[in-house]
């Protein structure tokens, strides 16, 4: 039996974003936040290192200093407006986060304390600046917290263990969604006037990944669906510093506050890449440098496949007062003591720089005149403004969240209080419903984890950190596969109440949509920015390329591309050095 | 704990994707419970072969997608800071991506966490847990003034509630807490470490109204000092400390 409810404002995805976007919504507009977790367990919670904001409370800085770090960290892909905005505003965001208690680390004299991260440098690339604000390495943690905590102030609604499965559109604008209650089994249609998708990261589309189990890039796959196309899905963070084979993140914290890499030969090899900022370069750049030295025999491990991460020469009370989380990772995962041994790591799927495109606003844009949705939003992960460009800098998905998490919000209630809500399009259900019915009725077929386990072990050995034609082509061919196997998917569960055997089968087919997208995007584009690098075009190539991917579902099910300009600004493309 | 050399660590870690083996043979017994099932509860046995080093909940995982996709359990991060998977393991509350199977094995048991009803399986309601936290106004309440930078706060002051500001709501104290499992209506430490949270940061000015919740007949003097709490933090957290800093600050502060 499906249940019908009405909001003005429905947000899908409790992390730092969508509770951002509800604190500006709810005292507004009846709005409504559904997530498939309990909010407190969403993904924001386990960045570690810091939020930057040139609040100059220890160093000199300015907003500018940031953007121009922002862009030229994205490898000149950014929008530069969208950029000089987020930089622009940061301040004001961090001090709201402290007022709303955020316990930040202080300076002496009572201040946030800030520290170095990668990329974030003073005037133009002199030298790394102190900007990230942090709360020891457990910042992400401290903003969820701190906006739920707000959230409940302000007793926003909440839908908990409710999964939206599919975006409701009528005459062109959003009408609602679609979810599924986990406790239940039963469906729950949302009526809306606007719809913010923030359902974060996807991927778990890789073998090697920090993020969560549940990050299956839920909202891209749910609005791919239904016509809306999905911007620079090539653009793939690969952080350089995951716990060795299994993913978790050892925070660029590490390396802020003086942490080192080094290869078998137990040389600080960043010195040869990044000669100025050496390891306080980018992620892209580390990841790639660590490849190539593995390249060229210089890894560790018993497969050569990782470098170490060395900390031993640190003060112990910068260790267990600055990093007391990512230490204790290295003792419990590896059995590695950080303060006496070398910490095994490679580079580890991070986050996804493309998303639903949006404009500055979080108002879903289409197409390469960007042509509004009317009542789509979305931020955070899952969201393309594009302020990340071909790489996002250590924490600016802290900061990307909380200034378009609020932009979005307040934008989807001015909108929300001057509209009517659009009639619900007939037999709402009937695509979610052809979507999970199948699956229950299925008696013979495959089991998820076959197709799951051939995703992420293919993914991560032909569009990670290197990528070529040859590869990316056969990857192409094996999703091919993998979507044939797909539509006989076999789950064993078939009851009503908590069925996560359904939820996992159903999270694997929008894996399978974000994956296709991505490799047809990075087949396209023939050449290297940021994190998306191909050794056969090894340059990046501004004349061709400096312009976003747009990838659209057709009809058949096959992948559409469009390019669309990037907004440039005072920031002219020039190479990437450090 | 048997600590691995970082070589047995990477041999082990390497085999993982070889699919080669040193793999061990863990056994485990689940409480399983499915109303859609049976009305009452049942134990199934799981045999299956891990790394030293796995996670239990890899070995969870491996049940539910070799095995068994009915069993349930709530998870996501699988680092121990999002706090879904909290189980009980050999009778201790534990998360399950923070107990690594060569310190269980060669045979474990694994419940749902206590004193909240179950759902399935290894799901249970979280609601009373979360209204327990609800109710210590778990929200910094500021003196009204809008400074146009930050409020100050010397680093002394932010360490005096640090310890308490690492909580991740994962129940696992609130459900080791005997008190708590016979009475649904005590606060329950989580609920008393949020509290303290708010209660000893400087910026905050509310604490006496947080206090005169906690003093009711619900609130913080109904804990015995058992040190369940503080045993099942996975997070270290000095829970008793705090419960007891509560307590005393009560009896002998003025608010």
């Amino acid at each position: 039996m499906t249940t019908f409810h009405t909001y003005d404002a429905v947000i899908v995805g409790a992390g730092g974003a969508g509770m951002r976007a509800a604190i500006a919504t709810s005292d507004q507009v009846r709005t409504a936040v559904i997530s498939k977790l309990y909010p407190t367990r969403s993904h924001t919670g386990t960045a570690q290192g810091g939020v930057c904001a040139a609040l100059a409370n220890v160093e000199e800085d300015y907003p500018e200093w940031h953007a121009f770090d922002t862009v030229k960290g994205g490898d000149y892909l950014v929008d530069q407006p969208a950029a000089l905005i987020m930089c622009g505003e940061a301040p004001r965001d961090i001090y709201e986060l402290e007022h709303w208690g955020l316990p930040f680390n202080r300076t002496p004299d009572g201040k946030i304390d800030q520290r170095r991260f990668g990329g974030h440098t003073r005037n133009h690339g002199e030298a790394p600046v102190k900007r990230a604000c942090y709360a020891a390495d457990r910042t992400g943690h401290m903003i969820l917290q701190t906006l739920y905590q707000q959230c409940v102030k302000r007793n926003v609604r909440f839908f908990n263990e409710f999964y939206v499965l599919d975006l409701l559109m009528n005459e062109g604008r959003v009408a609602g969604v679609v979810a599924y209650e986990l406790a239940t089994g039963e469906l729950h249609v949302f009526r809306a006037k606007s719809v913010m998708m923030a359902t974060g990261g996807s991927g778990r589309m890789f073998k090697v990944s920090s993020n969560a189990h549940t990050l299956t890039g839920d909202a891209p796959a749910i609005a791919y669906r239904r016509g809306i196309p999905l911007e620079d899905m090539e653009f793939f963070q690969f952080h350089p510093t995951g716990v060795y084979k299994m993913g978790i993140l050892l925070s660029e914290a590490v390396r802020g506050e003086g942490g080192i890499l080094l290869n078998s030969e137990e040389e600080r090899f960043m010195e040869r890449y990044a000669p100025t900022v050496k390891d306080l370069a980018p992620r892209d750049l580390i990841s790639r440098a660590i490849f190539q030295e593995i390249k060229e025999g210089r890894g560790v491990g018993p497969g050569k496949d990782g470098v170490w991460l060395d900390v031993r020469h640190l003060p112990r009370e910068v260790i267990e007062e600055k990093l007391p989380d990512v230490t204790e990772f290295a003792r419990l995962y590896l059995s590695v003591e950080p303060t006496k041994e070398l910490v095994p790591i490679q580079p580890t799927a991070h986050y996804s720089m493309g998303g639903i495109p949006t404009d500055e606003n979080g108002l879903c844009v289409t197409g390469p005149e960007e042509t509004p949705v009317p009542g789509l939003y979305s931020a955070g992960e899952c969201a393309c403004v594009s302020v990340h460009g071909a790489n996002r800098l250590g924490t600016n998905s802290l900061l990307d969240i909380v200034v378009f998490g609020r932009r979005g919000g307040a934008h989807m209630a001015e909108w929300s209080k001057t509209v009517d809500h659009v009639a619900l399009p007939g037999d709402p259900e009937s695509f979610t419903r052809g979507l999970i019915d199948p699956i229950l009725a299925r008696t013979e077929g495959v089991p998820p984890v076959e197709i799951r386990d051939r995703l992420q072990e293919t993914m991560y050995d032909l569009a990670f950190v290197v990528r070529t034609a040859e590869g990316l082509s056969k990857m192409k061919g094996i999703l091919d596969e993998l979507k044939t196997q797909y539509a006989q998917v076999l789950i064993q569960d078939k009851g009503k109440m908590y069925n996560t055997d359904l939820m996992e089968a159903v999270e694997l087919g929008f894996l399978l949509d974000n994956a296709e997208p991505l490799v047809v995007a990075a087949l396209a584009r023939e050449e290297s920015r940021g994190g998306h690098y191909r050794d056969d075009f090894p340059e990046r190539d501004d004349e061709r390329w400096l312009k976003h991917s747009l990838a659209y579902r057709e009809e058949d099910g096959s992948v559409r591309l469009e390019f669309k300009d990037v907004k440039l600004g005072t920031y002219v493309p020039m190479e990437r050095k450090y | 704990m048997a600590a691995g050399t970082v070589g047995e660590v990477l041999e082990g870690s390497d085999d993982r994707r070889a699919g080669a083996s040193n793999k061990i043979t863990l056994r485990l017994k689940i409480r399983r419970y499915n109303p859609e099932v049976r009305e009452d509860s049942w134990w199934d046995e799981f045999e299956v072969r891990m790394l030293p080093n796995d996670r239990l909940l890899d070995a969870l995982h491996e049940v539910k997608w070799r095995y068994d996709g009915t069993l349930s359990l709530r998870r996501s991060c699988a680092h121990a800071i999002c706090g879904s998977d909290a189980i009980m393991v050999n009778g201790q509350n534990r998360l399950a991506c923070k107990v690594l199977v060569k310190d269980v094995a060669p045979k474990c048991t694994v419940e749902p966490i206590r004193g909240l009803p179950v759902l399935k399986d290894l799901i249970v309601d979280m609601e009373p847990f979360f209204a327990g936290y609800r109710s210590v106004l778990p929200y910094l309440i500021d003196d009204g003034s809008e400074p146009d930078t930050e409020r100050p706060q010397s680093p002394e002051d932010r360490h005096r509630f640090d310890d308490t500001t690492k909580c991740i709501l994962c129940a696992c104290c609130t459900t080791s807490c005997p008190i708590f499992w016979g009475d649904e209506g005590y606060v329950g430490p989580a609920a008393v470490v949020t509290a303290h949270r708010f209660i000893y940061d400087s910026r905050d000015v509310a604490a006496g109204e947080r206090m005169k919740i906690l003093s009711d007949k619900s609130g913080v003097f109904r804990c015995r000092t058992t040190f369940n709490c503080t045993e099942a933090c996975p997070r270290g957290i000095q829970v008793t400390k705090a419960v007891q800093e509560v307590k005393r600050s009560i009896l002998f502060d003025r608010f």
